[in-house]
């Protein structure tokens, strides 16, 4: 692990907590964008040596999560012309307090998990960890239904992170396969968001409770 | 090679499927991919060393299992759907194939991939293809039920993800050069850091169970089975589902050459009963019967977990249960789908007198009620059977009394609602309504239920030999 990567990571766990304290949608989808790039850096700093792999899922990474996915998020802001807050259930600086909380426990607990030699130390795991319950209560309390899915996106960042332990052991075959996977479903999320703007006329996930027992 | 035929040509039969502009030959599609896909199944069936595939790419006897599963439901599934699509002229039927299509490519991807990380983008991909299906109908209702299988459904496998991370972690850390492909985790396994193993085992549960729709991961299942077409539902309640318990069962492998089998055993007979007991508690009064059908598919996947976790003669049980739950709920959904178009509802307070509507169906659902609720002479009855006798064998009666009580008020549960759709006399506007069966509806379902009453009397030779071989992967014992 190289000095710059720990200030990735830092970057990151920042990040979360912006993503936190935002109210405005379109804000909220440059800040996971941002995340997104930041994530896709990482693989080039984790070890002093790169080859053509890991340039190869840096590169893919950053387009895909930092470009692609945000533009079709912002696209499909576009078409549904909603209110552009994210009306959290919680407040936003609650939420920032919660955030922060899940971190100190993620660092907390990354103690004492038994983690191999070098990983010790590091902020990795407790970053791993902190983004996953980052990307939960984003998920969990924002009633937006696109406020959801980028929870979800938050939620794949912070395992993305505990990949990067095991960059040499994962195929490209399978981190390219992952990443298409996250890509469809982004464009069928935000195919069914436009469908649920025209049937409901917003994107409030509380008109969505008409199934239940 | 038979494993790229059996993957990639349902793929470039989905693309044909969205690239042509013509209904008819797209439909048509369907039935041709399933019967060559079938025949290839078949192929592998006679002579399993023509499966002899790579480290990613290979087949065991759990795997063919899984296959054939899937392969015949989708047979049967196309068929139907020809007469399905025939009555719904009006929507277009290209999203309907294409992803019918690539749903079916996708878990012949689960049944062969042997890497972890392949099978995940596997199953996740499955839960991207069936999406669009269960907005079919395209009503408020159907956008609530797909939002919900989205976001559970990808949440849910993210934590698979993790959990596999955790299992390649599990042998990083403990020195051992790192793969996920599952012959060498099983070879590394004696060796793997345990609380890793446990954790992962944990994290891969609940992501694949959340898939399989075991409770309280199932919150999805009622909402999407509910709002999707019949034949949507028959093919994830049998394929779909089958293939998370595979992806399930290939993780407790890896714990069982670890020698981990009581800490994974126990979480299973746990889980697998407490979805039984959620299903029939909500059975109980259950006034939709399609919403009914999909607890009941809560309950069967809490036998087949209940049945891994008590193990020895159960082993075998829960594999043969696996393949009649998957063909026996073939048989009901494709029923309940008919009686739901017949009636244009599916509350039981409008739904009255199917026998007398619908001959077919409505005999094929009771009749499908008596199988799946384990019935005699109908297989599921000999694969509960074989469960119940694998834990009372074991010792385990406190556990075999409540699995016995939770079949009775599922029994009981479902009873009561299917009975009240079958019995009586239909209204007059629902006797006035211009559906009636076809042979392409009536004839899928009839053959899902001469297959389960088949089993019941009889498992013929190459699957009772394919069942005993992948009950003894399952027993690896260190």
């Amino acid at each position: 692990m190289t000095p710059l990567f720990e200030t990735l990571l830092v970057l990151v766990l920042l990040l979360n907590l912006v993503a936190l304290g935002i109210s405005r949608i379109r804000a909220l989808i440059r800040t996971v964008a941002l995340q997104g790039i930041v994530l896709g850096a990482m693989p080039l700093f984790v070890h002093e040596h790169i080859d053509v792999r890991v340039v190869l899922v840096s590169l893919v990474t950053v387009a895909m999560k930092g470009m692609v996915i945000p533009a079709m998020l912002q696209k499909a802001m576009r078409d549904v012309q909603i209110k552009r807050e994210v009306e959290p259930l919680v407040g936003l600086i609650p939420s920032m307090m919660l955030g922060a909380t899940a971190t100190a426990l993620a660092v907390a607990l990354a103690q004492f998990l038994p983690l191999a030699g070098e990983h010790i130390v590091g902020l990795v795991v407790p970053t791993s960890l902190a983004t996953v319950l980052t990307g939960f209560l984003l998920l969990t309390t924002r009633l937006k239904a696109i406020s959801q899915v980028l929870g979800y996106l938050v939620l794949e960042n912070g395992i993305f992170i505990f990949g990067l332990l095991l960059l040499e052991a994962m195929p490209l075959l399978v981190e390219m396969g992952v990443l298409l996977d996250l890509l469809v479903a982004i464009f069928v999320m935000g195919i069914i968001l436009n469908h649920i703007n025209r049937e409901f006329s917003s994107l409030d996930t509380r008109q969505l409770s008409t199934l239940k027992d | 090679m038979l494993a790229i035929g059996l993957i990639l040509f349902p793929v470039l039969m989905a693309a044909v499927a969205f690239a042509i502009p013509w209904a008819r030959p797209r439909i048509w599609l369907l039935p041709v991919t399933g019967a060559v896909h079938l025949a290839l199944v078949a192929a592998v069936w006679r002579r399993p060393d023509l499966a002899a595939g790579t480290a990613w790419l290979a087949l065991d006897a759990l795997d063919r299992l899984v296959l054939l599963l899937v392969s015949v439901l989708f047979m049967l599934c196309s068929v139907y759907a020809m007469g399905y699509l025939g009555y719904r002229r009006g929507r277009s039927s290209r999203v309907f194939c294409g992803c019918l299509l690539m749903m079916l490519a996708m878990m012949s991807l689960v049944a062969w991939s042997h890497h972890l990380g392949l099978m995940w983008v596997a199953v996740e991909a499955t839960t991207l293809a069936s999406a669009p299906l269960i907005y079919f109908n395209r009503t408020a209702r159907s956008i609530e039920a797909t939002w919900k299988y989205l976001l559970v459904g990808s949440v849910g496998i993210a934590l698979a993800l993790l959990g596999s991370f955790f299992l390649a972690y599990a042998s990083w850390h403990a020195g051992m050069p790192t793969s996920l492909i599952l012959e060498e985790l099983i070879l590394q396994a004696p060796g793997l850091s345990t609380p890793w193993l446990h954790a992962a085992f944990v994290l891969l549960l609940v992501g694949y169970g959340t898939k399989m729709g075991l409770a309280p991961m199932h919150t999805w299942k009622p909402d999407a089975y509910g709002e999707a077409p019949g034949l949507v539902g028959a093919m994830l309640a049998g394929g779909v589902t089958s293939c998370a318990f595979l992806a399930i069962l290939r993780v407790y492998r890896v714990c069982a050459a670890a020698g981990e089998v009581e800490y994974a055993a126990r979480i299973l007979v746990l889980m697998g009963l407490v979805s039984m007991a959620l299903a029939g508690v909500f059975m109980v009064g259950q006034r939709d019967f399609k919403r009914m059908l999909a607890y009941s598919s809560v309950e069967h996947m809490g036998i087949l977990i209940f049945g891994i976790g008590i193990g020895g003669a159960a082993t075998f049980g829960a594999l043969l249960h696996l393949v009649n739950n998957a063909l026996a709920k073939g048989g009901m959904f494709l029923a309940a789908g008919n009686i739901h178009r017949a009636y244009e509802s599916k509350s039981t307070e409008d739904v009255r007198g199917a026998m007398r509507r619908l001959p077919v169906s409505g005999s094929l659902f009771l009749v499908g009620f008596i199988a799946v609720t384990g019935s005699p002479p109908f297989g599921p009855f000999l694969s509960e059977f074989a469960i119940l006798n694998g834990a009372l064998g074991s010792g385990r009666f406190v556990v075999s009394a409540l699995f016995l009580l939770f079949l009775l008020i599922v029994f009981i549960g479902m009873g009561a609602t299917v009975l009240s759709v079958v019995q009586g006399r239909p209204s007059p506007q629902a006797r006035a309504g211009g559906y009636r069966e076809g042979i392409l509806t009536a004839a899928p379902g009839l053959i899902f239920m001469g297959c389960v009453l088949m089993l019941g009397l009889y498992v013929p030779g190459p699957l009772r030999a394919a069942l005993l071989e992948a009950a003894a992967l399952l027993e690896v014992r260190p």
